[in-house]
C-alpha cells in the first residue's frame, strides 16, 4: 500500500506537503528525515521511518511502523536521546537495529547537524545579543516634523552671531581685534538710552531691545528701505521704533511674498512656516573667559 | 456660482440676521462637485480673505499712528518659547546649590585644568562608509581625539581599558542601515553616560557653501539655552570634551544650540568684519541631537543608574514642556 500511496501522492497527484521549484522537490512534512521529496524520504509512502526531531533543546528519535499504521494516535513512537553524543548515537543504532540502512545513516546524521547548531546557539546567547528596537513610524514622524520646528525656531546664525558678537564687546577675545571705537559706541548707546528711560518708564525695555533691534535691522533689511523710511518719518525716538518695527513688518511681509532678495551668504534659510519669534531676554549662555 | 463674501454686510453688533439668500444664490465653495472648478473657487476666496486682512491691518496701522502716544502696546505673538511649562529645574546663575553641586561633581577635575581632554571615538559593529567618514570628520573636529574600530568588542571591556591609558571621553556611534543614528557619550572615570538620537547627519560634503576644513587649532565652544539642571550637566557634559584653552587665532567655533530639546552641532568659522558685524561659515559636520537618557555611572545598560529617562507617554503629550 506504501507503494500505491507513493505513486497517487508523490509521483502524480497532489500532496500538500511537497514544495516544488525550479531543480528539486522540498518535503514540508515535519516528520520527514531529509527535507526533500523522494521515494525513499516520504513518511506517508513508507510504512516502516524514522526520524530525529529536537524539541527544546532535546533530541527524540521517532519512529513508525507497520503494525501501528491503524492507530493513527499511537503512530509515531518517541524515545529521548541522550545528551551525550555518542550515546546517543549508540540508542539511535539500537533502535532501529534491524531497520534498513538508509533510515539509520539519515537518522545520524541529522542528529549530528541538530546537536552542532544546538551548540552553536548556546555559543550565540552568551555573546553580546544585538537588541532590535522597532521604530514607530508615527514617533518618528512627529519628531522630525518637531525637529524641522526647532531648527527653524532656533535661527542658528544669528544665534551663534550674537553670542560672538557678545564675546568680543565682552573683551575675552583680548587684544586680537583692533576695534576700539565700539566701546565709544556702546556708552553713547548707553546714554542715549539712559535719557530716553528718565522720561518714559515703559521704553527701557523697548530701547534695550532697540539697542539689539537696531542691529539686527541693519543686517537683515537693504539699505534703501531703511533710507526711505527715515526720510518719511521725524527721528524722534518713539517713531524710530515704530519705523523699526515697520520696517521689520514690512521686511517679513516683503519676506513672505517673496519680494525682497535674500541678503548675504548668511541668510540661506527662508522659513516656510512663518513663525513670529520674539528673542528671549536672556538666554543663559557659557562663556568661556580666558 | 456667487461668492460668499456678499453675505457678510459688515455688522456683527445687531443680533445675527437670519440666512440672506442673494440674487443669484449663493453656494458654499466645499459644495461645488467639480474639483478644478471648487479649486479655483477656493483660490478665489483666499485671495479675498487676504486682501481683507490685508484692509484691516492698514486699518489698525493707520488707528495705531493716529492715536500716536497713547496707543496701546503692541501684543507679543505668542510664541512655544514663551508659551513654556515652568521647569521648576530651571538653574538660576546666582544659584549657591547648583554651583556648589557643580564643584563637585565629575566634571569639576576638568573644569579647574586638571585633567586634559582625551576622547576615544568609536562605532557600533561593522560601520558602512558614511558613518566611517562621520567619525573621521568628527575627529578633525575635536581636538585630541582617536578614532578605533570596534571589532565586536564588548564595550564593558573596552572602558577599563580605556580608562588605563588616560582617557576621559568615550563617544560611541551607533549605526542602523548605513546612517548613523544614535550617539552614546561617556566620560570616563566613572561619568555620566548620555544617550543620544541623532538624525539629520550632513557630512562635510553635502554641506553647502563650506570653506575649507578644518585646522588643528583648539576651538571655542558655545553652549545655548542649557536652562534647567539636566540640561546644564549636559552642557558640561558637551564642554568637557573640548580643551579649556581656546585657541582665537583659529577662530574656529563648534556650537551646540539647544531649542526644543533638540541640539543642534554646528562647526563654524568666524570672522570680525567690523566691531557689530560677525561672518560666520560652516565648516565641519553637523548633526542634531536628542537626549533619551542620562546614566550616573558609565556605559551599563542593564544595572545602571539612570537619572533621567525619556519617557514617551508622560513627556510627549506636552508640547510646551521641555526637559533640557
Amino acid at each position: 500500500s506504501s507503494q500505491v500511496v507513493w505513486s497517487m501522492l508523490g509521483n502524480r497527484q497532489f500532496c500538500s506537503y511537497k514544495m516544488t521549484t525550479k531543480t528539486q522537490n522540498f518535503c514540508r512534512n515535519e516528520y520527514n528525515l531529509t527535507g526533500l521529496c523522494n521515494r525513499s524520504s516520504c513518511p506517508l509512502a513508507n510504512s516502516q521511518y524514522a526520524t530525529v526531531r529536537e524539541e527544546k533543546g532535546r533530541c527524540y528519535l521517532y519512529m513508525k511502523t507497520i503494525e501501528r499504521a491503524a492507530f493513527p494516535r499511537r503512530l509515531w513512537e518517541r524515545v529521548l536521546l541522550s545528551k551525550n553524543y555518542e550515546k546517543a548515537l549508540e540508542q539511535i543504532d539500537e533502535n532501529l537495529i534491524y531497520w534498513p540502512r538508509f533510515l539509520r545513516h539519515k537518522c545520524k546524521q541529522r542528529f549530528t547537524k541538530i546537536t552542532q547548531y544546538l551548540i552553536r546557539i548556546r555559543k550565540l546567547t552568551l555573546k553580546r545579543q544585538r537588541k532590535l528596537v522597532p521604530l514607530r513610524r508615527k514617533i518618528e514622524r512627529r519628531e522630525n516634523r518637531r525637529e524641522e520646528k526647532a531648527l527653524i525656531a532656533a535661527q542658528l546664525d544669528n544665534a551663534i552671531e550674537k553670542e560672538l558678537l557678545e564675546r568680543l564687546k565682552q573683551d575675552t577675545y583680548g587684544d586680537i581685534y583692533n576695534f576700539p571705537i565700539h566701546a565709544f559706541d556702546k556708552a553713547l548707546q548707553q546714554q542715549d538710552a539712559e535719557s530716553e528711560s528718565e522720561s518714559d518708564a515703559e521704553r527701557e525695555e523697548d530701547d534695550d531691545e532697540d539697542v539689539d533691534k537696531r542691529e539686527f535691522v541693519e543686517a537683515e533689511d537693504s539699505e534703501l528701505s531703511d533710507f526711505e523710511d527715515m526720510d518719511k518719518l521725524e527721528t524722534s525716538s518713539e517713531e524710530e521704533q515704530e519705523e523699526e518695527e515697520e520696517v521689520e513688518k514690512k521686511a517679513s511681509h516683503s519676506k513672505s511674498k517673496g519680494k525682497t532678495p535674500l541678503k548675504g551668504p548668511a541668510r540661506r534659510k527662508r522659513p516656510y512656516i512663518e513663525i513670529e519669534y520674539e528673542e528671549e531676554t536672556e538666554p543663559t549662555t557659557k562663556t568661556k573667559a580666558a | 456660482a456667487g461668492d460668499g463674501s456678499g453675505a457678510v454686510a459688515g455688522d456683527g453688533t445687531g443680533p445675527p440676521a437670519p440666512e440672506r439668500v442673494l440674487f443669484p444664490p449663493t453656494f458654499s465653495v466645499s459644495e461645488i462637485k467639480n474639483k478644478q472648478r471648487r479649486h479655483f473657487m477656493f483660490l478665489r476666496w483666499k485671495q479675498q480673505q487676504r486682501k481683507e486682512k490685508l484692509a484691516l491691518k492698514k486699518k489698525r496701522r493707520k488707528e495705531r499712528e493716529a492715536l500716536g502716544d497713547k496707543a496701546p502696546p503692541k501684543a507679543i505673538p505668542k510664541t512655544i518659547e514663551n508659551q513654556r511649562v515652568y521647569d521648576e529645574t530651571t538653574v538660576d546663575p546666582n544659584d549657591e546649590e547648583v554651583t556648589f553641586d557643580e564643584a563637585t561633581d565629575e566634571f569639576a577635575p576638568y573644569f579647574n585644568r586638571q585633567t586634559v581632554p582625551k576622547i576615544l571615538i568609536t562605532t557600533s559593529d561593522r560601520p558602512r562608509g558614511r558613518t566611517v567618514r562621520f567619525c573621521e570628520q568628527l575627529a578633525t573636529v575635536i581636538p585630541n581625539s582617536h578614532v578605533y574600530y570596534r571589532r565586536g568588542l564588548a564595550l564593558k571591556r573596552i572602558i577599563p581599558q580605556c580608562i588605563a591609558r588616560d582617557f576621559t571621553d568615550l563617544i560611541v556611534i551607533n549605526e542602523d542601515r548605513k546612517i548613523p543614528n544614535g550617539l552614546v557619550l561617556s566620560h570616563l572615570p566613572d561619568g555620566p553616560t548620555a544617550h543620544f538620537r541623532m538624525s539629520s547627519v550632513r557630512l562635510r560634503k553635502e554641506i553647502k557653501r563650506k570653506g575649507k576644513e578644518p585646522t588643528e587649532h583648539v576651538p571655542e565652544v558655545i553652549l545655548n539655552n542649557f536652562t534647567t539642571r539636566l540640561g546644564h550637566s549636559i552642557g558640561r557634559m558637551f564642554a568637557a570634551l573640548f580643551p579649556h584653552d581656546p585657541q582665537f587665532i583659529g577662530r574656529q567655533v563648534a556650537t551646540f544650540h539647544n531649542q526644543r530639546d533638540y541640539i543642534f552641532f554646528r562647526f563654524h568659522r568666524y570672522i570680525f568684519k567690523s566691531e557689530k558685524k560677525v561672518g560666520i561659515q560652516e565648516l565641519g559636520p553637523r548633526f542634531t541631537l536628542k537626549l533619551r537618557s542620562l546614566q550616573k555611572g558609565t556605559f551599563d545598560s542593564k544595572f545602571g543608574e539612570y537619572e533621567w529617562i525619556h519617557k514617551r507617554r508622560e513627556m510627549d503629550t506636552n508640547r510646551r514642556k521641555f526637559h533640557l
